[in-house]
């Protein structure tokens, strides 16, 4: 074996990542041409919208909701080392807001959507459906692909909203019931140092996560490899691709609308 | 008519069509017979553009099919796919009536509902098969579901992708009679590719068989059984002992 074995193989990998990165670079350039560009399809978008939006509620509210409860706990022990307990209910939501809500909704999301949108077009693409769709003057991007990225970059800052406001109730119960604080108390101090801004930035993030999230779906499922192994590696691909660039996208986000 | 020249295409270092040639005469019956893996289906979605080749020329009625408008081409093909490819989602009148309910071809949503069912009624389904969903139906049903999308619309050509796969033989003949049919009373060029025997038999006018990426031999149907070329006796014959390597 050659001494430049390993750097060959790195190279490979670079390029083989690089290439994968321009193919999804193109794919999402292709998704927002066709968005804008006729025929459209209301009616696969409306189903979309249920599927992402209203059926992803009840795991978003609940991670919401536990994740509002711990974190008013958390701060509370930690701030009661420099006698800061007061802060817990401004904490709680603007840490929600800023950040979990939409951090935590986004990746909850891609596990139930991505996952999903990944499995059934990449089953559709084994069973030559996506073949047929072409044969039948359809471009599967715009029946496919359109509706569910545009339902999802709607859906997902709706979830984040929603989210928000269990968690920070999450908080409000664990704060009263559990730490002793007052109730009007604990709302006035949430209100009083929580910004217009915190919130809009945190919806902003869910568009963009909603988005990355039906894209990777979309990507993997069209370019699935065949048998129930191709579907398969294409879901967990899906997965793992919408979480990374959730936290990578958050990360840029944060410095963008944040950094002094 | 349809008319390949040296169509080539290969997928990495798999060269799985090395120039083929071929006509199909317009209103006929055309059979690729071939093993599995030679590139019949390959053959079939060059023509659609669903693949697109190396090399080499694809006309139909002359016209460059790389060249012509996309919608206005594909709305003269109907295509049976090997498994139906029916939309899961969707009920068996819509996967039926699929190209009328958008795009160039839209009708009224009944109007679109009574086409689905006089075609389902066409290849011997009752109308509640309508709104029953693809899961629900056995494979030969699913067959003339994929069938009756395939001819909702009237095309000029229609393709057939291994139509009896899968099938018992008392169903692939009840197939293969309705293909016949329907190609002789709509008078559709028809092209199909099987490996079953029983279905060339039956649907062609005229039969081609592609090995080692072209075309080895072409001929009418008549032909076909005393013909001495040795690939197509192999063949149809079904031995292990010929120029076919029986381990490809």
């Amino acid at each position: 074996m050659s001494i430049l074995a390993p750097v060959a193989a790195l190279g490979r990998l670079v390029l083989s990542s690089l290439a994968m990165l321009g193919r999804m670079a193109i794919f999402a350039g292709e998704t927002l041409s066709h968005l804008v560009r006729p025929p459209f399809y209301p009616k696969e978008f409306l189903a979309a919208l249920m599927q992402i939006g209203w059926f992803s509620l009840p795991v978003v509210g609940m991670t919401a909701l536990f994740t509002g409860g711990a974190l008013a706990l958390q701060i509370y022990a930690g701030g009661a080392r420099f006698s800061a307990e007061a802060v817990v209910p401004s904490i709680v939501a603007i840490g929600m807001v800023r950040e979990l809500g939409p951090v935590l909704g986004g990746l909850m999301v891609a596990a139930r959507v991505a996952s999903s949108i990944a499995a059934e077009i990449g089953t559709m693409k084994v069973t030559e459906q996506i073949d047929a769709l072409t044969t039948l003057s359809t471009n599967p991007m715009k029946y496919l692909t359109v509706p569910r990225v545009l339902a999802a970059t709607l859906a997902v800052p709706v979830l984040v909203a929603v989210g928000d406001s269990i968690g920070i109730f999450g908080g409000y119960l664990v704060g009263v019931n559990r730490l002793g604080f007052n109730p009007a108390t604990y709302l006035k101090n949430t209100r009083e140092f929580l910004e217009v801004w915190d919130i809009v930035s945190g919806l902003w993030k869910g568009a963009a996560f909603g988005f990355i999230v039906a894209l990777m779906g979309c990507y993997y499922g069209m370019n699935s490899g065949r048998g129930a192994q191709g579907v398969g590696r294409a879901t967990k691909a899906a997965v793992v691709a919408a979480s990374v660039l959730i936290l990578a996208t958050n990360y840029i986000l944060t410095e963008v609308f944040f950094s002094a | 008519m349809i008319e390949l020249q040296d169509v080539h295409k290969a997928f990495g270092k798999n060269r799985v069509l090395r120039g083929v040639n071929l006509i199909v005469p317009s209103g006929e019956s055309m059979v690729i017979i071939g093993g599995s893996g030679t590139g019949k289906s390959v053959l079939l979605k060059c023509i659609l553009g669903l693949v697109h080749p190396d090399s080499g020329t694809i006309l139909l009625d002359g016209e460059d099919v790389e060249k012509a408008a996309r919608d206005a081409f594909l709305a003269r093909f109907g295509m049976l796919f090997q498994g139906g490819a029916l939309f899961d989602s969707l009920p068996v009148w819509q996967n039926v009536a699929f190209r009328l309910l958008r795009g160039s071809l839209k009708r009224p949503k009944d109007e679109a509902r009574e086409i689905a069912i006089e075609k389902l009624r066409r290849v011997g389904l009752k109308p509640d098969v309508a709104d029953l969903f693809p899961a629900e139906l056995s494979g030969g049903m699913q067959k003339r579901v994929g069938l009756a999308r395939a001819i909702a619309a009237d095309p000029e050509v229609i393709f057939f992708d291994e139509p009896t796969t899968g099938l018992d033989p008392i169903m692939a003949g009840v197939i293969n009679e309705l293909i016949r049919e329907i190609v002789t009373e709509m008078g559709a060029t028809a092209m199909t590719i099987t490996h079953d025997m029983s279905s060339v038999r039956a649907i062609a006018d005229r039969v081609a068989m592609l090995h080692d990426g072209v075309i080895q031999w072409t001929g009418p149907i008549a032909e076909m059984e005393t013909t001495p070329d040795p690939y197509v006796q192999q063949f149809t014959h079904g031995r292990a002992e010929g120029p076919i390597a029986a381990v490809r």
